[in-house]
């Protein structure tokens, strides 16, 4: 946490304020949906004030609110802050800060109104924009959806500005010098005499300034940090085994515990039998906990031994306790009682079937998938009688603290949360079980901090996990081109399940449930997608890129087998029915890259898939050879339309791991249940993709559109279709479910 | 029972069948070593045992007995970086980088057991160790930069 950690509450109320000897720096961000909305139209009491830097006698310190899970989120904003404030990387260290209401995701709100990412009307615009102010005031400090860089692709850079400004002022002031006259670089305000002041030596002064507001932000020619490759901030912690990551943190008397609960999630626990566990060495004590046990001990493989000791009696699942049922409750939502959304509709789709004989259909399956991030959920916290501390890697710190409040009855502003950085997360770092768990434990120990660490067995079998779906598909074809595409998807809804453990309701249709299909920007003359929700089965949540990552395969490979029923090129006929440029220029590009025109050679098979997610086309070509051992994936091309890369070592990074963690789960992992409970509780049973299946891959990031995005999650939604459909074309089988594994063989 | 971690003597009483992992960790505060499966599936933990990589949460205390110990941070630190953690630097190979510490101690054994290994050397000998963020392509090519610096010298 380091200084920021001791920033107010109060400090968000004024433009600049000293904060120990120095000043923290923040700009005022106003409700105005648009390309420019600094510039134009700012009105008072919009305003909330956002602290990201923080300048004392001895360093610079820049606030990165999103959470680290492993995608350079705390390199990434804090290039974007030094790139106005004309500070370099290696003069600066970053802090998470505090849980605030001024941290507020902007872009998130944006992603979650109901216009596709194509749509730039006003309507479209001011919609985004009330969501933005319902956002502000739900204070929704939240990492995910891919919107750290388009959050704060201009509050950061204009928290620098600001702050760069200010410091010009406040030399200005000293010296009776013209502030315009200067210039900065390197944290040093530079006179026009060439005589450099320090930002640090005008920290305290800087702080008696209104900060300036009006201000342009620099063209990205200008630039010199971003667009370049940087050295990540915590490349050498990582490569040395000296970053520390939740499960590494150990305050002086800490003890270990972990819990199991009841594997048939939600379910009670009728009684437990410890007199095993008790006896044994290290134990200090077993607690009950809600929905199961705890056990603490003075070694953390002390207490996952005493755990398994433990004899407990389970009560049954709150859901259905066999998969069979699972997917006939799917197959069941196909209706219109169940109809949730239909926002695309164009032409006439039951028209376009009257008369036809030859109708393309077909039906597609996607599993429930765990998130399995490599460090196994853990949380510390301490309790006292008046405060509560609480150590973890989260993305929604705000949420961890008004459920703490509420568990423990201590007042919000008491709840201390300290984010750690994560060894990834994939979207399992929404939930909070573990820290309202590690609290339950430290609330029976007051005064003693508590870790709590999850076995792996206990995290894979109680991860929320990524919905299960299946959608169907009929469509035809007419003069070699695809006439009409009517797509059903049923799920059930992972925002009611995931938000409903929050205890809010989520009203209107839950638009992940066609995320990655209704949104795709294609001119097919009779074209619909409908959404159908599926009753509550197992308690689901977001895994990177949420409904996409189901709807994705199911568009794409669906789109496929029209285009090869139409007897068209898949390439082609994809570049046919893109009428969004920048989406066809993503087709464009991984065509040249991959040498389409050329087919591959005998025994192997290429296919394309694209995909629009969270406003990012994507497109993939994957080239597969039939082995006598089985499918091996040799090649993928990607090309992605991001608007801006700002860094591109980060960004091949970011890509190549999509894509890769993306085919691992389409080939070889699923969650199914039995009796209630996951059948799969480690890694040999939930694989993913091992170095030596790896294929090669090439990325290219474009940058033709005028928004800024954010790329964590829409390099893995083509990725499965991709690989179906070069399976088809290697082999002549259509790979309609994932894992793919269930009807074909890797190497 | 006594062993050497990164060069320092430790005498512990502990059971004989406690994971070495655990023992590093939360007996001796070694926290480079990371835990990510406990049953040799991911290679998280992978220490060096007498100069051999071994899955520190299947080896047992006993096993370690007066053996000489390598953990990540005994390989080369922040200052004094090893030849694979340079690579690693330089390829800017990590993303959640928990899994790093594992891969950085295989590829190193690897290494110097065999100093130029081919793709399928490296692919058989690193496909132990799970990466969930995908970093598999940066990481081959750490191991080659990281053999052609050891080779230089």
């Amino acid at each position: 946490m380091g200084r920021a950690g001791t920033i107010a509450r109060r400090t968000f109320m004024v433009g600049s304020v000293a904060v120990m000897s120095g000043v923290a720096f923040g700009y005022y961000m106003y409700r105005k949906p648009g390309p420019n909305p600094l510039l134009d139209d700012l009105k008072e009491g919009e305003a909330a004030l956002t602290p990201y830097v923080l300048i004392n006698a001895s360093g610079i310190t820049l606030i990165t609110p999103r959470a680290d899970s492993g995608q350079g989120a705390y390199s990434v904003q804090a290039m974007m802050i030094a790139e106005e404030l004309d500070v370099d990387m290696d003069q600066v260290s970053v802090s998470p800060g505090v849980p605030s209401p001024a941290y507020y995701n902007t872009a998130l709100a944006a992603e979650s109104a109901p216009f596709r990412p194509t749509d730039r009307s006003t309507m479209a615009n001011t919609t985004r924009g009330v969501m933005d102010a319902v956002m502000k005031f739900m204070g929704m400090q939240l990492t995910g959806g891919s919107t750290t860089v388009p959050d704060g692709y201009e509050k950061l850079r204009m928290a620098g500005a600001v702050a760069r400004e200010t410091l010009k002022l406040a030399a200005g002031k000293r010296t009776g010098q013209d502030p315009k006259k200067m210039t900065t670089e390197r944290a040093h305000v530079i006179l026009p005499d060439g005589t450099r002041i320090a930002y640090t030596d005008l920290a305290v002064e800087a702080a008696q300034i209104e900060p300036v507001d009006h201000l342009a932000l620099r063209h990205h020619s200008k630039w010199r940090i971003m667009g370049t490759p940087q050295q990540r901030l915590d490349i050498v912690a990582k490569s040395t085994g000296t970053q520390r990551y939740g499960i590494d943190f150990e305050p002086e008397g800490v003890v270990h515990a972990t819990v199991r609960t009841n594997p048939r999630k939600g379910g009670v626990m009728n009684g437990f039998d410890a007199t095993n566990a008790k006896a044994m060495r290290g134990v200090k004590q077993v607690l009950p906990i809600t929905g199961g046990v705890a056990v603490v001990a003075d070694n953390t493989w002390r207490a996952f031994a005493a755990a398994e000791a433990i004899d407990i009696d389970w009560g049954a699942a709150p859901y259905q306790p066999e998969m069979d049922a699972h997917w006939q409750a799917l197959s069941d939502s196909f209706n219109d009682d169940h109809l949730d959304s239909r926002k695309r509709d164009d032409g006439d789709v039951d028209a376009a079937f009257e008369g036809t004989t030859e109708v393309v259909e077909a039906e597609y399956r996607a599993p429930y998938l765990a998130h399995a991030p490599l460090e196994p959920s853990n949380a510390t916290v301490l309790v006292d009688d008046d405060r509560v501390d609480v150590w973890s890697g989260t993305q929604v710190p705000r949420f961890v603290q008004a459920n703490l409040a509420k568990l423990t009855g201590i007042n919000v502003d008491n709840i201390h949360v300290h984010v750690q950085m994560m060894g990834g997360s994939f979207g399992q770092r929404l939930e909070d079980d573990v820290e309202r768990q590690a609290t339950e434990i430290a609330m029976q120990m007051k005064g003693t901090p508590v870790k709590l660490t999850y076995r792996r067995e206990e995290d894979m079998t109680h991860d929320h996990p990524r919905q299960i779906a299946m959608a169907r598909g009929r469509g035809v074809v007419k003069d070699g081109k695809v006439h009409a595409l009517d797509l059903g998807i049923a799920m059930p809804s992972v925002m009611s399940s995931q938000m409903g453990r929050q205890g809010w309701s989520v009203p209107g249709p839950d638009l992940q449930i066609v995320a990655g299909a209704w949104e795709q920007p294609l001119s097919i003359p009779n074209y619909r997608v409908s959404g159908y929700r599926a009753p509550e089965l197992a308690p689901v949540s977001s895994w990177r890129s949420v409904g996409a990552s189901t709807n994705g395969f199911f568009h794409d490979v669906f789109l496929d087998e029209l285009i090869h029923a139409a007897g068209a090129d898949p390439m082609e006929e994809r570049l046919r029915l893109m009428w969004h440029k920048p989406s066809r220029q993503v087709l464009e590009a991984v065509a040249e890259m991959s040498d389409w025109a050329t087919k591959p050679g005998e025994g192997r098979g290429r296919g394309v898939a694209f995909c629009t997610s969270f406003g990012v086309p994507v497109a993939e070509v994957i080239d597969v050879t039939a082995t006598p051992d089985g499918i091996r994936i040799d090649n993928v091309w990607v090309a992605a339309e991001v608007g801006r890369v700002i860094d591109p070592v980060n960004f091949e990074n970011l890509v190549q791991g999509g894509v890769i963690f993306a085919l691992g789960h389409a080939i070889n992992c699923e969650i199914t249940y039995a009796d209630g409970m996951a059948e799969q509780d480690n890694f040999y049973a939930f694989e993913g993709l091992r170095m030596r299946q790896a294929p090669v891959i090439e990325v290219r990031g474009l940058e033709n559109d005028i928004h800024v995005r954010g790329m964590g999650e829409p390099m893995v939604p083509p990725a499965a279709a991709a690989l179906s459909n070069a399976i088809f074309a290697a082999t002549g089988q259509r790979i309609r479910e994932m894992p793919m594994n269930r009807h074909i063989d890797f190497v | 029972m006594k062993l050497t971690v990164d060069g320092n003597p430790h005498d512990v009483d502990v059971e004989e069948d406690m994971p070495l992992l655990w023992l590093l960790r939360d007996e001796l505060g070694y926290k480079g070593v990371k835990y990510g499966c406990g049953v040799a599936q991911c290679g998280a933990c992978t220490v060096h045992l007498d100069g051999v990589a071994v899955r520190s949460c299947q080896t047992w205390a006993a096993d370690a007995e007066g053996a000489e110990i390598t953990t990540i941070e005994g390989l080369g630190t922040p200052d004094a970086l090893h030849a694979v953690q340079e690579a690693w630097i330089a390829h800017q190979v990590a993303q959640c980088g928990y899994c790093q510490s594992g891969q950085i101690m295989q590829a190193a054994s690897l290494l110097a057991e065999t100093p130029a290994p081919t793709d399928d050397q490296i692919d058989e000998a690193m496909s132990g160790n799970l990466c969930r963020c995908g970093t598999y392509p940066r990481i081959r090519a750490a191991v080659k930069t990281a053999a052609a610096k050891l080779s230089e010298v």
